[in-house]
């Protein structure tokens, strides 16, 4: 069963083509990772997922529905998706609690009681427990990242996009984020995750998407990729980011 | 120069014939701190509705707010209370302008509300910058979490934004409070109004002003101080000066 499906999806910002004719899919409990090149459109492919950005042309469905249709009630499709980010995004102004309780309270309309004891079961989870009243801007790169997940988590999303999670990161954290995603990737859930972390890849993913320029030059099984990649740009690639 | 000081002045009866000058500048005062909290209330709601309609991603509220923002902006405070005082009621309807016309206290509402719009403008700019420190992942991360864009505003924008401007928020109070004055020139009779009739009947002009001039360091300092525990209030834990909702 299909949980995201893009179809021939397209962007552009004025004369550059972010995405041309991206298609793809994400089946339930699957875990694909994409890599490419800075600036070959990652970030804008994942985004559009949940319809952060719009996309031109093509359609994309999540769970059965289409993303950009007209008719679609978007924050309650994005209330299903996970998505973490870069640099973390948590709420300055709001300790780890309040963090993930928010949209549980706003968007899901749980009574604050149930939000705070999801949240707190979360942060258990991730290893935070400790830093509940704490604010993020107390908190490392490693731990503000994890209580992201944990934000995202607390929807009880039926899939999860992640936009290179740790490359904000110092080295020494970069793992302990990891963890939390390979366990959750264990535990069956739909995950695409933008990654240069071709460890993370191999432990747990299904797919590799290759993209370069917008486009998708290659989707294909791990062992195929990491074994023989058909394009000339994806072995480049790959040569270059295995060195170090 | 032969001036005649009499500090005693405050003491003597006024025009009116039963309060004390002193009596009268403790009026004008408080005429000057209702307007100024008024017209300030005013300016907070009303440019904080600018200031978000001018960063949202809608196309007819940006121009709506900028064209609010660069009119009460450029026209002079003193034209604008003006405008509002002696012009409005006549283009209005008939009735519509009757009635403000023989509103009671017509010199303070109209005042408060010119003063009001007028710092609108400014302090919608002054909300904008917030909005726009802001990094765009914060937005985004609002949304993604299922938040509506109204929803994303008030819960994760705004309260980040306004804890950043809160000094220029600050001096805009000041400022607003400092405007008041201009009041006068429709006959609000409000700290300077009072010092200007104790000066024309008495002559003692710098006693006058000596107490205006107190009067007004005082409310300031007043707003000062209050805004200071506003200032300390707002201060997010682990944040220090950095600008907030930076990441790292
Ligand atoms: N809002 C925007 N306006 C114009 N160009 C953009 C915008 N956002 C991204 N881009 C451009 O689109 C390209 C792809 O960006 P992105 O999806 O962030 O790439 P990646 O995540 O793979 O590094 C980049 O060249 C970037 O400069
Ligand atoms: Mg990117």
């Amino acid at each position: 069963m299909s949980m995201i499906t893009l179809r021939d999806v397209s962007k552009t910002y004025g004369d550059f083509r972010v995405l041309s004719g991206c298609s793809t899919s994400v089946s339930k409990g699957e875990v694909v990772v994409v890599c490419g090149p800075s600036g070959s459109g990652k970030s804008t492919l994942i985004k559009t997922i949940n319809g952060l950005e719009p996309i031109d042309s093509g359609n994309i469905t999540v769970d059965g529905t289409a993303v950009s249709s007209p008719t679609t009630n978007l924050p309650l499709l994005r209330a299903k998706v996970g998505m973490v980010f870069q640099h973390f995004e948590l709420f300055p102004h709001l300790n780890i609690r309040e963090n993930l309780a928010l949209a549980q309270i706003k968007v899901l309309k749980r009574p604050r009681d149930t939000a705070l004891e999801k949240g707190a079961a979360l942060l258990e989870r991730v290893g935070l427990s400790a830093h509940a009243e704490k604010f993020p801007g107390q908190l490392s790169g490693g731990q503000q990242q994890r209580v992201a997940i944990a934000r995202a988590l607390a929807m009880d999303p039926i899939a999860m996009l992640f936009d290179e999670p740790t490359s904000a990161l110092d080295p020494e954290m970069i793992n302990e984020v990891l963890d939390v995603m390979v366990e959750l990737a264990r535990d069956g859930m739909t995950m695409m995750v933008v990654t240069h972390e071709m460890g993370f890849a191999r432990k747990v993913a299904n797919r590799v998407i290759f993209m370069d320029r917008g486009e998708i030059v290659e989707d294909a099984d791990k062992n195929e990729f990491f074994g023989k990649p058909r394009s000339e740009r994806a072995q480049q690639f790959l040569s270059k980011i295995l060195v170090h | 120069m032969n001036y005649h000081w009499n500090w005693w002045i405050f003491f003597e009866p006024s025009l009116d014939g039963t309060n004390t000058y002193l009596t009268t500048l403790f009026w004008g005062l408080g005429w000057t701190a209702a307007t100024a909290i008024v017209a300030f209330a005013i300016a907070l709601v009303l440019g904080s509705i600018v200031g978000v309609a001018r960063t949202a991603p809608i196309g007819w509220m940006q121009r709506a707010g900028t064209i609010f923002v660069e009119i009460f902006r450029n026209i002079p405070l003193l034209v604008q209370m003006f405008l509002w005082y002696f012009v409005l009621p006549e283009i209005l309807p008939r009735d519509a302008g009757m009635w403000l016309k023989q509103l009671p206290n017509a010199q303070f509402y109209t005042a408060a509300v010119c003063l009001g719009f007028y710092h609108a403008a400014r302090m919608a700019e002054v909300v904008r910058a917030g909005l726009l420190s802001l990094s765009r992942g914060q937005k985004m991360a609002g949304q993604a979490l299922g938040l509506t864009l109204p929803q994303t505003y008030r819960y994760v924008l705004l309260p980040v934004a306004y804890r950043i401007v809160v000094p220029a928020i600050t001096s805009e109070f000041l400022s607003c409070t400092k405007n008041t004055s201009v009041g006068i020139a429709i006959g609000l009779v409000e700290l300077t109004g009072t010092a200007r009739a104790m000066q024309e009947n008495t002559f003692q002009v710098f006693e006058a002003f000596a107490a205006a001039t107190v009067l007004y360091l005082a409310l300031n300092m007043v707003i000062v101080f209050a805004m200071r525990a506003v200032e300390k209030s707002a201060v997010i834990p682990g944040l220090g000066n950095r600008v907030a909702g930076r990441g790292r």
